[in-house]
């Protein structure tokens, strides 16, 4: 079985919400739209206070070329546009809209019919997946038709399609493997279309042997799809990883672009964003996202409009548990703590994990006892425990030099430190640092 | 509600691994090898070890209270009590107690603490303590009793233990290797040394324990023992009159215990498994030599606390290999 090839850690896998169906979440009373749901450029709110917007209507357009536009995804009249809150804790410019029934826009194909036949053309299809605001939603939020379009003399060899989900507790894209299979398959047949290549592989962990099995079933009627069961271990789902894994190529250190080894990845939650903007013309305004924790009644998987705020998704889940300590937006390894449960539901969002308060504390640090663990289970091959040392000292040139700007944040030191060290943290204050260092470095060349 | 939320960054879990796992799990992967010094030693080998770990813990406690004044009481991770026990491990067991004492005090005031306590040390302290009762008292430190006197402790009767013997082969005496023990009793422990390296076969047992555990990981104690196999296989091949066969010196003296439970210390190891490699077979290579050509009849230890100096120096050489650093084929 496949899995790549440096370091790697096994957390528990407690996906508690795997036999839950995607249902329907209920729509909120207010909805907020955060103008910065993606990496690069914010967008720029095209609706004013007192507007009144359907489900699909286009309420901020693309800042340039790495943004993306938000749409609406009830109907209601605008509130405000104002600060809110975001899951990283800092406040941004948002869109405030009051819900008003379930009006949407007429262009939007709702009906469940598969649609199969696609005659658009590459840069037709990579113009309205730019359009209809589709960035990677497995937790990067990366703009898609960036990805999509390769740097010149780059060409792109293959389509990986990433349904590891590694993230412990997480079952968003397992359920949408399972239930919207051929929508996925036809979205990958898209996506060839779009990046002009004749092979996709779909690389699926072999603890969703029934999405396995499914999926190999039902892509056998599609040409040059490729099931790949990949080892479980974590962080399998990072890019490069993932890359590593099927096709046993290694991307260089940045500022080299998976591209740049022939391939192109696409998360599933993508593809299915993808398969409803091209053939339903339905807009990025709904995603699915798990809600989970082991003192929640009732851990679920809500399709949910985006821009609910995360207090209602839990109240659909059976409330808020007594015990809450953290709630995090996205997984436990890579997922963000939020400060408060207002947090609207973005494009990335693919969980809301609420862990106890005896779960939520950190142990006390003790000293390094260089056991090497850290080293071993690094992804990227690096050094973790000498990254996290000089950044402490400050020493930004050798971290520099012992590749900083590699790590992934994937945590895995950490997870495995027996001294409990904060050594992402560390790491990350390095990373800032250091980035900040070439910034400066490359504008004065 | 809201305002009682933890906020930190990811990750989020954690895998549980501990330090006083760790530690404890070699204390566990030494209980064979401790079996196998009390039967064959009998109220030596308990009265040595106690003493040892007893002395151990106490001076870590007591410099960390009084002259460190730190509030955090580190004696319950068990590194403490690992080096203990390996310290008696490395001694003869009729040993009077005030040697033991102060092989304690080297160990962890001077080897240890000194430096920081745990994780900060650049020698392993439990072969620091050793190499200097070795050094400071020679014929207590050099005169092994022989297996079986259950209930004598320093009146026991000594005995010319493999290691001397192979010495004398070396420098001569042709018959020397004829009255080497069988090498099935090596193996099990049946002959004179230290307290804890006799039997390979416990050591081993420890070994394997380690290794399932993932408290270690394979790269050192293979490439002493293969490094040693094959120096000696070569010398033996040459001239099997002067120098002993390969498994005598793999079971006799030091060796399994240094491989094992010695140079895997994590603190003073190399980080990275290129770096591992390099340092047993560099820890191997320097036993054979002073095993053979030295005059010393052990250099187990000796080689251990040279390549620890080298440690750093493994370390800022030997990186591991970064991602994608291998461009596509």
């Amino acid at each position: 079985m496949k899995t790549f090839r440096i370091g790697g850690v096994h957390p528990e896998g407690n996906k508690l919400s795997a036999r839950k169906a995607i249902c329907k979440a209920a729509l909120p009373e207010q909805a907020v739209f955060l103008l910065l749901q993606h990496i690069g450029i914010q967008a720029i709110p095209i609706v004013k206070k007192g507007d009144m917007v359907k489900v699909g209507t286009k309420i901020a357009e693309s800042g340039g070329f790495v943004s993306a536009p938000v749409f609406s995804s009830v109907s209601g009249k605008v509130n405000k546009i104002d600060n809110a809150i975001d899951a990283s804790g800092y406040r941004k410019l948002a869109i405030f809209i009051d819900v008003e029934g379930d009006e949407w826009e007429k262009t939007i194909d709702r009906t469940p019919d598969l649609v199969k036949e696609c005659c658009l053309t590459s840069e037709e299809i990579i113009e309205k997946i730019k359009d209809a605001g589709v960035v990677g939603m497995g937790g990067a939020c990366f703009p898609t038709h960036v990805k999509l379009t390769p740097p010149p003399m780059c060409k792109a060899e293959c389509l990986i399609v990433n349904g590891v989900e590694c993230e412990p507790y997480l079952t968003a894209d397992y359920r949408l493997m399972l239930e919207k299979t051929d929508e996925i398959l036809v979205g990958v047949a898209i996506l060839m279309k779009a990046v002009k290549v004749n092979k996709a592989y779909i690389g699926i962990e072999n603890n969703k042997l029934d999405a396995i099995r499914l999926m190999k079933e039902k892509a056998s009627a599609y040409f040059g799809i490729e099931i790949v069961p990949l080892r479980v271990k974590y962080p399998q789902g990072g890019e490069k990883q993932l890359i590593d894994a099927i096709i046993h190529r290694r991307v260089p250190a940045p500022p080299a672009l998976p591209v740049h080894v022939g391939a192109i990845v696409q998360n599933v939650g993508t593809v299915f964003a993808v398969y409803e903007a091209v053939q339903k013309n339905k807009p990025l305004f709904e995603r699915v996202v798990t809600v989970t924790g082991k003192s929640l009644t009732r851990p679920s998987n809500f399709l949910t409009r985006i821009g609910t705020p995360m207090s209602q998704l839990i109240n659909a889940a059976g409330g808020l548990p007594e015990d809450t300590g953290k709630i995090i937006g996205g997984g436990p390894m890579m997922g963000k703590a939020l400060a408060t449960v207002e947090v609207p539901v973005c494009k990335g969002t693919s969980g809301v994990l609420l862990m106890s308060e005896k779960d939520s504390r950190r142990m006390i640090p003790q000293p390094c006892i260089r056991c090497a663990k850290c080293v071993d289970v690094c992804p990227m091959g690096l050094e973790p425990y000498l990254l996290a040392t000089y950044s402490a000292h400050g020493d930004w040139e050798r971290v520099e030099h012992e590749m900083i700007m590699s790590c992934i944040e994937c945590g895995s030191c950490q997870f495995t430190c027996p001294s409990f060290r904060p050594i992402l943290d560390y790491i990350r204050l390095g990373k800032g640092k250091v980035g900040g260092i070439i910034r400066i470095r490359n504008e004065k060349k | 509600m809201a305002n009682k939320l933890i906020v930190s960054l990811s990750p989020h879990v954690h895998g549980g691994d501990s330090v006083q796992k760790n530690m404890y799990g070699v204390l566990i992967a030494l209980i064979p090898a401790l079996l196998v010094s009390f039967y064959m030693f009998g109220v030596g080998a308990v009265i040595v070890t106690f003493t040892s770990v007893a002395a151990c813990v106490f001076f870590e406690w007591a410099i960390t209270k009084f002259i460190l004044k730190r509030e955090q009481i580190t004696i319950l991770d068990g590194s403490a009590a690992v080096t203990g026990i390996l310290l008696a491990f490395n001694l003869p067991s009729n040993i009077p107690l005030w040697i033991i004492i102060i092989g304690a005090l080297v160990a962890i005031g001077v080897a240890k603490m000194t430096f920081g306590g745990l994780g900060c040390n650049p020698f392993n302290p439990a072969l620091a303590g050793r190499i200097f009762l070795l050094v400071s008292f020679p014929v207590q430190m050099t005169s092994w009793p022989n297996i079986g006197q259950l209930s004598s402790y320093t009146d026991a009767e000594t005995g010319a233990t493999p290691l001397a013997l192979m010495k004398q082969a070396v420098h001569g005496d042709i018959e020397a290797l004829g009255q080497l023990p069988d090498i099935f009793d090596l193996f099990l422990g049946n002959n004179p040394g230290c307290i804890g390296e006799i039997s390979a076969l416990a050591l081993l047992l420890g070994l394997v324990y380690m290794l399932w555990r993932k408290i270690i990981s394979w790269h050192i104690p293979v490439s002493i023992l293969v490094t040693v196999f094959v120096l000696t296989g070569l010398m033996y091949w040459v001239n099997p009159v002067a120098y002993a066969s390969p498994f005598v010196h793999l079971f006799t003296g030091g060796l399994m215990l240094g491989a094992i439970f010695m140079a895997t210390d994590y603190v003073t190891s190399p980080m990275t498994h290129k770096g591992m490699i390099i340092y047993g077979i560099a820890i191997g290579f320097l036993t054979v030599v002073i095993r053979v050509f030295g005059s010393y009849p052990e250099g187990m230890s000796f080689a251990i606390f040279i390549m620890n100096a080298f440690t750093p120096l493994i370390n800022t050489f030997c990186k591991p290999k970064r991602f994608g650093e291998v461009v596509r084929k």
